[in-house]
């Protein structure tokens, strides 16, 4: 398999992950979203290491990883902080500071 | 055999995808998000990327997963219902479960010699996408950014622990 058939899958991925950020209304839905397109990300990278056949595309994944699970962690609180504070999951509800 | 695998999971990783976006209740979204991140995780095996696959079913579908699960649990009232109604049901799956991989792990166990084990030199060795030389890698060239990774963390734990904490 080409590095082609594995961007093209990446893109796939990422195009339905952006998708979903976009229309879900439930902020955890709206994460699990967030994490699908880095997911996509990662692949491409991956695939570019295998294409070229360096190690640093991995390096990167491993770095992606991390910042992901700092971001999950802190946006969990976040929405664990807006849920008591607001009672609510919905994104719309949480538009103090959208202007 | 390669096309079959990437096709394979591929599917997999896609539809899984697709499902997460569809699905209505958020806990059902989460245990695709799984599927997929396994999914994808059998592809980086296809790309001889080992260390990353592992990390991503240790880390990524295993910590994180579990943590958005855990918050799904706490703040998703539809959630904790459905462990409830399913609760015996469940368990008996669970522990069936639990009994074929007992089964399939003991005689793997029992047979596995370490002086005997197969020695890859492409896995362990000294190859572009081996583990060796990504450890080589990682702690020479990308030295400062690893450090500055586990300074992220130590803020983010600090973070996480301020802002779940109930203001009194």
């Amino acid at each position: 398999m080409g590095l082609l058939h594995y961007l093209v899958l990446s893109m796939l991925l990422f195009i339905v992950g952006a998708v979903g950020f976009i229309i879900k209304k439930n902020v955890i839905s709206v994460f699990l979203c967030l994490e699908l397109m880095l997911n996509a990300v990662n692949l491409s990278f991956v695939a570019f290491s295998k294409h070229l056949n360096q190690v640093h595309g991995q390096i990167f994944v491993f770095l992606v990883m991390v910042v992901a699970a700092a971001e999950a962690a802190v946006g969990l609180a976040i929405t664990i902080v807006l849920f008591r504070n607001r009672n609510t999951l919905n994104v719309d509800d949480a538009d103090t500071m959208k202007w | 055999m390669e096309t079959v695998f990437f096709y394979l999971f591929g599917g997999i990783a896609l539809l899984a995808a697709i499902n997460v976006v569809v699905q209505q209740k958020v806990f059902y979204s989460a245990i695709s998000l799984i599927i997929c991140l396994c999914a994808v995780a059998a592809l980086y095996l296809a790309l001889e990327s080992y260390f990353i696959a592992a990390v991503q079913v240790i880390v990524y579908a295993g910590a994180i997963m579990v943590l958005f699960l855990f918050v799904i649990m706490l703040l998703d009232p539809f959630s904790a219902a459905i462990l409830r109604d399913k609760k015996k049901y469940l368990g008996y799956l669970a522990g069936l479960l639990g009994v074929m991989a007992l089964a399939l792990l003991i005689p793997l166990l029992k047979s596995y010699n370490l002086a005997q084990a197969p020695r890859n030199p492409e896995f362990i060795g000294a190859g572009p996408g081996s583990i060796e030389h990504l450890g080589q890698v990682l702690f020479s060239e990308y030295l400062v950014p690893f450090e500055v990774t586990s300074i992220l963390i130590l803020v983010a734990i600090i973070g996480v622990v301020v802002l779940a904490k109930r203001q009194s």
